[in-house]
């Protein structure tokens, strides 16, 4: 089927009003030898019963985490979703409207987005965000992309502790334009970033230092004394935030951040298999007129009225093409507003509440672990709620094990550091029972 | 006038979401955290009530324009009707609730689905290989650009430092080229097409690529493009396919038919998957056989039946996204395409062929048309004349549309033509709905003539007034703080 609605009397009418015989006439312009290839080996069209019972059926081929007992992190994390969250954002207003180039057409979904905004600067604590990147991946390259403008400059440093796919992404942006990412070593035992790596590494040609908060282990970082080490080189720092965290943890603003960024999916989107996902994206107001993507602003209309739009669209590729801050356009607003909502619903205390449960289960799971011996906590600083777990055997096959007892871990760390070959990542969210924290060190054990 | 922001209607104590009691022993803060980590007040986020959140938000809705409320002709968006299957498809929890590091073996549907797209995209696109990693259309221009880098670097060749584009193209694609560090060459387009003349003349042995959107943004196909893309290979240059348009071409051409290296595919666009307000969308990218060494990894393979994740492709430009794109877009698309078929997908394409015609046909006497059909999916009116006649512009009809219930089409775009009104019915518009908007424009341009100064203030019946958008940018407020 289609969801094409002329009847054969439209049909005829409008083909008899453009003067067409037929409406192969209309593609009279592309050569023919094009159109004698042009039909596609696609399979045949299922009705609505047809497809949900196909669609049913290959879903069933996934092990979800209704299915999995979910300790897998990483960046993305099984978290409660409260109803609301899903309910609006499944509105047709917001779900089917486009970027808000007419503001009359679309004041609501411009304010959401505002209020989106507003509250990324409440939780990271710095003085402006745009409306959303693609990730906190993209994040980090445009990032590093806008600190080698803004300081002309074209080496990043980057903590080997940040999350590897995060830097491979930021990889492949910062490569195409010449800039250099250097990795800054972790400490073997710890898991920190050394700092006295970065101080030696960092000098008056590098544009950024980027660290993570929790990194990727889990670990919790010095940043204010990274901060401190770039901002004395004349770099700007790059903080990558784990949004939840910043319920309890010091916030990007107060360690002297420049620009604050993250995967914004603990935010009320579901893992989806890793997309759609949200980067965050806020920064100091003397970077504005660099920063990649929509921003909306208040401003009023002719009659003097509170109203909002898009600005600062000098910045963007619709307007300045090859000279734009980035190529991105459509972004993920819908993703944004989730996180607005997901925010008002869990408030100041319901946000603290999922940090501190998240990190009480966290450090009840450790304890546990460490008590039977089964496996070791890895790394040894201070952790949140995510921890290293050394199997004692390759992650992957650790991994797989545990999947077939019914727990998802991981992700395992070999492929990004050889020398963690035998150790997987530990998540630990609010959802986790005690019993499930209990079940996997018997899984461990047994 | 807008809504009271939620922070303005919190109140101290109020809640929405609350937890269970903690099942494990209540330990301080204190002691899992060394307290310098902590920070010293909760963020400033609004206390507010589920009935509170939920009317918050429905009000909000009120003032957004959308797909199901009415006609949305913004050219170039294709904003066609998103179906509701593929949103109940997208939530089952097999896909919503899948985590991306489930390791294989527990994710072969999922596999199964991306092979099968990845699949199916080539075979739309005339391509050998694709892969669904792009978040969005210009992440897969990137991705495009990125790989034609690669590839003339894999072959010594390091003194093409250019990429030409139309000055009809979308501004993320000379944007993207700069994201490669390449230089954008802009050739003129004449008679609204690519003029073969200064193609020639701009390319060279330091030309890397050619981006070009065909049927263009003026809705017309480009009659010369098997020349065109001669003319690129002969040059040495790679071919680029920007697939914003393709909705008008599916069961006509096949970009890889007509030579191109790679082509983005906008699922959001082609395959009705919802816009989000601005996204999120996907850019899935296809390639043929002498750039698929080059495309980002993982990529998803079949061994002896087995799906699984492949990392080994050391020519690779490397990702472009923290996993695998935005995964329930394609679920969405993927839907779309079976309930399509190759007949269905024709159908689409001609139906909103036939739209776009039938509006140029019947708009042409009242605005001007600098172009002559046969037209695409879509046409570019221009309030050129009326604009000397009347002093009426482009962007006063687009805010007087709003006022009849119709989102305004794109205004100044493309920009070679003046006062642009760049209309994309697409095919799930009725011919009714077609009639009802030819008869507001005439209208419209009827008043331009008797009552200029009512359009001028337009619109009149939406949620606020003319916005101030100079003021918006010279003094950014951009937070309630």
């Amino acid at each position: 089927m289609t969801y094409v609605p002329h009847s054969d009397a439209d049909w005829s009418a409008m083909l008899a009003a453009v003067g067409a015989g037929s409406v192969e006439d209309l593609f009279r312009d592309i050569p023919h030898s094009l159109r004698e290839t042009a039909v596609a080996n696609l399979p045949e069209p299922l009705t609505e019963p047809e497809l949900l019972a196909h669609m049913r059926g290959l879903a069933r081929k996934n092990d979800s985490v209704e299915d999995l007992i979910c300790f897998a992190g990483g960046g993305l994390y099984d978290r409660f979703i409260p109803s609301i969250v899903a309910d609006v954002v499944g509105r047709p207003e917001f779900l089917t409207g486009y970027t808000q180039y007419q503001p009359e057409a679309s004041q609501g979904m411009l304010q959401a987005l505002f209020e989106y905004q507003s509250m990324i600067c409440e939780l990271t604590a710095m003085p402006m965000a745009n409306a959303s990147l693609y990730d906190g991946a993209s994040a980090l390259g445009e990032a590093i992309l806008l600190a080698a403008g803004e300081t002309q400059r074209r080496r990043a440093l980057v903590s080997r502790a940040l999350a590897p796919a995060a830097r491979h992404v930021a990889q492949t942006y910062c490569s195409a334009m010449g800039i250099e990412i250097v990795e800054v070593p972790y400490v073997a035992g710890s898991g920190e970033t050394d700092l006295d790596a970065l101080r030696a590494a960092v000098d008056d040609e590098v544009c950024c230092v980027a660290l993570q908060q929790p990194n990727y282990f889990g670990v919790l970082e010095d940043m204010e004394g990274a901060a401190g080490l770039a901002h004395d080189a004349g770099a700007l720092f790059v903080a990558q935030v784990e949004p939840i965290s910043l319920g309890i943890l010091r916030p990007p603003g107060a360690y002297g951040a420049d620009i604050a960024i993250g995967e914004g999916q603990p935010l009320g989107l579901p893992m989806g298999y890793g997309g759609p996902l949200l980067g965050l994206f806020a920064c100091r107001q003397e970077v504005m007129r660099r920063v990649p993507g929509r921003i909306v602003g208040q401003t009023v209309d002719v009659a003097g009225n509170l109203a909002y739009c898009l600005t600062l669209q000098a910045r963007e590729q619709h307007i300045r093409r090859e000279k734009a801050t980035s190529n991105i356009c459509t972004s993920e607003s819908l993703c944004a507003l989730a996180a607005a909502v997901y925010l008002a619903a869990l408030g100041p205390v319901g946000l603290r509440e999922v940090a501190e449960q998240s990190a009480r289960k966290a450090h009840y799971l450790a304890d546990r672990l460490r008590e039977s011996g089964v496996a070791r906590v890895r790394l040894a600083a201070p952790f949140l709620s995510e921890f290293v777990l050394d199997t004692g055997a390759p992650g992957e096959e650790a991994v797989a094990r545990l999947a077939e007892r019914g727990y998802l871990v991981g992700p395992a760390l070999g492929r990004a550091y050889p020398e963690l070959a035998n150790c997987v990542l530990v998540a630990v969210t609010e959802q986790r029972t005690r019993e499930e924290l209990d079940g996997l060190v018997g899984v461990l054990a047994s | 006038m807008p809504q009271p922001t939620l922070l303005s209607i919190a109140q101290t104590g109020k809640r929405c979401t609350r937890l269970p009691a903690g099942d494990v022993p209540e330990r301080d803060l204190a002691d899992l955290v060394p307290v310098h980590h902590l920070r010293e007040a909760s963020p400033r986020l609004p206390e507010v009530s589920e009935p509170e959140i939920a009317r918050h938000y429905a009000l909000l809705a009120r003032d957004t324009f959308n797909i199901d409320r009415g006609f949305y002709p913004l050219g170039s968006c294709t904003m066609k009707y998103n179906p509701k299957v593929n949103e109940r498809i997208a939530a089952m929890p097999g896909w919503a609730l899948l985590h991306p590091d489930t390791p294989a073996p527990h994710a072969q549907g999922t596999l199964r689905l991306i092979r099968e797209l990845e699949g199916w995209l080539a075979e739309l696109g005339g391509m050998d290989a694709a892969t669904l990693q792009p978040p969005a259309g210009a992440a897969g221009e990137f991705c495009c650009v990125r790989m034609f880098r690669a590839y003339h670097d894999s072959r010594g060749d390091e003194r093409r430092t250019r990429i030409i584009v139309p000055d009809s193209a979308h501004g993320t694609n000379p944007a993207s080229v700069t994201r490669c560090a390449y230089t954008a060459t802009t050739i003129r387009s004449s008679g609204g097409r690519v003029d073969l003349g200064e193609l020639g003349r701009a390319l060279g042995d330091d030309v890397a690529g050619v981006m070009l959107t065909n049927p263009n943004t003026l809705g017309l196909f480009e009659t010369d493009i098997l020349q065109i893309v001669q003319m690129v290979h002969a040059a040495g240059a790679m071919a680029y396919y920007d697939g914003a348009n393709m909705n008008a071409i599916m069961g006509y051409a096949r970009p890889g038919d007509m030579g191109f290296d790679a082509m983005h595919f906008n699922l959001h666009k082609t395959f009705a998957t919802p816009h989000g307000g601005g996204g999120p969308g996907a850019g899935p990218v296809a390639v043929k056989e002498h750039l698929a060494p080059f495309l980002p990894v993982p990529r998803a393979v079949e061994r002896d039946g087995a799906l699984d994740w492949d990392w080994d492709y050391p020519q690779s430009i490397g990702r472009v996204h923290s996993y695998h794109g935005n995964f329930l877009v394609a679920v969405r698309a993927y839907a779309y395409l079976l309930t399509h078929g190759a007949e269905g997908l024709r159908r689409v394409s001609e139906a909103a062929v036939l739209n776009a015609n039938y509006l140029a046909e019947a708009l042409k006497d009242t605005l001007d048309l600098p172009h002559a059909g046969p037209f695409m999916h879509e046409c570019v009116l221009s309030a050129q004349s009326l604009a000397s006649e009347t002093g009426i512009r482009a962007l006063d009809i687009a805010k007087a549309l709003i006022d009849y219930g119709v989102h305004a089409p794109t205004v100044y775009f493309p920009l070679i033509v003046k006062e642009a009104i760049m209309v994309e019915p697409t095919e799930t518009e009725s011919k009714a709905t077609l009639d009802w908007f030819i008869a507001i424009v005439r209208e419209i341009v009827e008043q331009a003539r008797s009552d200029p100064q009512l359009l001028r203030e337009a619109p009149h019946h939406a949620s606020v007034r003319r916005v101030d958008e100079a003021t918006a940018a010279r003094h950014p407020k951009l937070t309630w703080g």
